[in-house]
């Protein structure tokens, strides 16, 4: 059963280090993605396991075996691009069952597996087309359908939505979770969309400039982030920077332009700076009035979202705090011009020690 | 100051109509997006106004001229298309000021508009490069910072932060609108992205296969949409089959799947009409426990998955008729940590369910994006 084991895996290219000293754990039957901003090394790490690219140093195993000069076709992977690379000369049903016909599988056999995905993809009708004539969506469906028909236990997936519409994107991230559950397959998933990463991951594998920042769980990475850059990165944030006025028993009081901010953030380094996060669904905010501990501001911007309405408030310190709120027709929608109180429950601010390098490149997406 | 008139707009394909007796019309200084699924015709729209190709029936007018023989380059607008047309020879800085120089601004202005707009597009650091050396995303922005930069005032832009990284798409799209209200262009802006529509556009047109369904405001759009399919692209929702059991002044009955019933506000369907209800996953509540278990609306089911997406969960609960509702719950008012095979109540609140008559060809057609 395939787990799959990543250790200490560099891969150089002349003077640039695009993957640095990587170690990755992935159970079997686990689905993880990995995120992180174009050029942060993950589809160089996905092409480690698949065997198209030799990592500089360390080693991969596949199901405790070592990869080393073990050829892609002798991995036992099914693998899906973002360019879609069906056959343009056989039909969705032919390319579906390339795989199993290649490795010699009897017919009826090979039948009934290509049926099932296909039915399981939802491509009945679509058997006899070319791919030329399908549309995006059903051309990336036949093409998940033929990994998972290749009998592959471990599914590599490159951004195998990226190329989608996100209404279809939505659709399809939906089935392959489902797909790759059913199955029971080991799926390793590679996508600049962390919304996507959540939607399908057990866990996340957070990447920036070739280094593994943060492995976890959706959850802890969108609610317990341990690093700035995982907070900016899985989910909009605000970023507070501010001085550290005392520990308290249930956590820290944090000055921030002349305001106090309490978070219940433990603290454990010594640096007087730090930078607070806190996410714009957990800013409360209120009609203007002295709230205690509340900070005073005004609307400076509105952008109806659909099912959340997001603000950015102008605070009395010269701080921009955005909010969203959810959105429903009868509950109260706040004005630009309005004036506020914001409330930060100290549970959801979260803090960190100010980075040495600056807050801007610490977060920086690019 | 450039207002847009399409009138009656056709544009075939051999035997495809991609654009179908289309009208719309657009106020200067308006940002209007257009989205639309994937083959909707949001490109040719485009490229019928930008003149790169030639209508076969209707009339295009801008700021209430007809254009339809006035070549591209003399409609005075900025097309960034999908896949950016940049020049090759020229670097970051030079290509977004050759169109400022070739229309005779000083090389001093024309640099400084440009930096302005590379330093908008988060490409500053990059003026010394050349094309080739970006990556495409960064590619993509210098497009359309050559676009902001033009003195045309009307701006198309065909998915300009398509291939944009998910979170710096996010981060854009708010400044590309202060930018283009700023400087006081008018922009069509295509996309599929209805997210991206909402906080972009002052209207949102909805295309599909040619036709607009629906032109209206962001918030219009998303609480009144005006069909089955625009209310599925434009935020999504649960869809219900059913018949009107009966009806009162004050709303109706109606009877789903296996027996359930179910009260709608709407008034004037006559019993027996089959009809698809819509209610957004966010207009609906989960209880673990109920006291009234004869409450109107107030269905039990199972939690079959729950989906955490960050800012929101989605709980997928499957009801004893064999249909499913999603619930969408924001993070920070998830209290009650349902997990799966949970047995739950979903209340669908009557005034948040909207009516709309069955599709003649089928719910399934009318919702296909794929």
């Amino acid at each position: 059963m395939p787990s799959v084991e990543l250790v200490g895996i560099t891969k150089k290219y002349g003077g640039i280090t695009a993957v640095e000293d990587a170690s990755l754990h992935i159970e079997d039957k686990e689905y993880v993605c990995i995120i992180g901003p174009s050029g942060c090394g993950k589809t160089t790490l996905i092409k480690c396991i698949s065997g198209i690219i030799e990592p500089t140093e360390g080693e991969v195993y596949i199901d405790s075996r070592p990869m080393k000069n073990v050829p892609i076709q002798d991995r036992g992977i099914g693998y899906v691009f973002q360019e879609i690379a069906l056959f343009p000369h056989m039909d969705v049903y032919e390319n579906v069952a390339y795989g199993p016909t290649v490795k010699g599988w009897g017919d009826p056999e090979t039948k009934r597996l290509v049926e099932e995905m296909l039915n399981m993809m939802a491509l009945g009708e679509r058997v006899r087309d070319q791919p030329s004539i399908l549309s995006g969506g059903a051309r990336q469906k036949t093409a998940i359908a033929r990994a998972l028909a290749s009998g592959s236990l471990l599914l590599l997936l490159d951004e195998p939505l990226g190329s989608l519409d996100v209404k279809v994107r939505g659709i399809l991230r939906h089935e392959l979770r489902r797909m790759v559950k059913d199955l029971d397959l080991t799926a390793v998933h590679v996508t600049h969309d962390q919304v996507e990463a959540m939607a399908v991951a057990d866990r996340i594998v957070v990447m920036k400039a070739g280094r593994v920042v943060e492995v976890g769980t959706p959850l802890q990475l969108y609610l317990h982030p341990k690093s700035l850059f995982t907070a900016n990165f899985v989910g909009e944030a605000n970023f507070l920077v501010g001085e550290e006025l005392e520990k308290t028993s249930d956590g820290v009081k944090v000055m921030v332009d002349g305001a106090v901010l309490r978070s219940s953030g433990q603290v454990d380094f010594k640096d007087e700076k730090v930078v607070l996060a806190i996410r714009p669904e957990f800013v409360a905010m209120r009609k203007a009035r002295m709230v205690k501990g509340a900070w005073r501001g005004r609307i400076e911007n509105r952008a109806f979202v659909g099912s959340t309405v997001r603000y950015e408030v102008r605070t009395g310190n010269g701080a921009l705090i955005v909010i969203r709120r959810p959105f429903s027709p009868d509950a109260y929608v706040w004005k630009s011009g309005d004036s506020v109180s914001l409330v930060f429950p100290p549970r959801s601010v979260l803090l960190y020690p100010y980075p040495k390098g600056g807050l801007e490149k610490e977060i920086s997406i690019e | 100051m450039p207002s847009v008139r399409l009138v009656n707009l056709t544009k075939r394909f051999d035997k495809i109509t991609a654009i179908s007796g289309l009208d719309l019309e657009m106020e200067d200084g308006e940002y209007l997006c257009v989205l639309g699924p994937t083959g909707s015709g949001k490109t040719t729209l485009l490229r019928l106004i930008a003149g790169i190709i030639q209508p076969d029936e209707g009339s295009i007018f801008i700021d209430g001229e007809l254009v339809n023989n006035v070549a591209p380059q003399k409609r005075n607008t900025a097309y960034v298309p999908q896949d950016y047309a940049l020049f090759p020879h020229l670097s970051v800085l030079e290509n977004v000021a050759f169109g400022p120089i070739s229309r005779g601004h000083s090389r001093k202005d024309a640099y400084a508009t440009s930096m302005e707009m590379l330093n908008m597009t988060r490409l500053a650091w990059r003026a010394d490069s050349f094309p080739n050396e970006l990556s495409g995303g960064m590619q993509q922005r210098l497009a359309l910072a050559r676009g902001l930069a033009s003195d045309s005032n009307l701006l198309l832009l065909d998915e300009p932060l398509g291939a944009l990284d998910a979170r710096l798409r996010v981060e854009l799209r708010y400044k590309l609108r202060d930018l283009v209200k700023n400087r006081g262009f008018t922009a069509i802006h295509v996309t599929h992205d209805q997210e991206e529509a909402m906080v972009v556009g002052d209207r949102i047109a909805v295309l599909r296969n040619g036709r607009i369904r629906q032109v209206s405001i962001p918030f219009t759009v998303y609480n009144e949409p005006k069909s089955i399919f625009v209310a599925d692209f434009v935020g999504g929702a649960n869809f219900l089959e059913g018949f009107i059991a009966e009806g009162d002044q004050n709303g109706s009955w109606v009877q789903l799947r296996r027996g359930l019933v179910l009260r709608i506000r709407e008034t004037g369907y006559s019993p027996g009409e089959r009809v698809v209800l819509a209610i957004r996953e966010e207009m609906t509540e989960i209880t673990k426990r109920t006291r009234r278990r004869e409450e109107i609306n107030l269905f039990s089911g199972t939690v079959e998955s729950t989906i955490f997406l960050g800012s929101f969960l989605v709980y997928e609960i499957l009801l004893k008729n064999g249909d499913m509702v999603n619930s969408r719950v924001p993070v920070h008012l998830d209290k009650k940590r349902i997990s799966s095979g949970e047995r739950v109540y979903v209340r669908l609140k009557p005034g948040a369910i909207k009516t709309y008559l069955y599709p003649q060809g089928g719910l399934l057609r009318e919702l296909e994006v794929i």
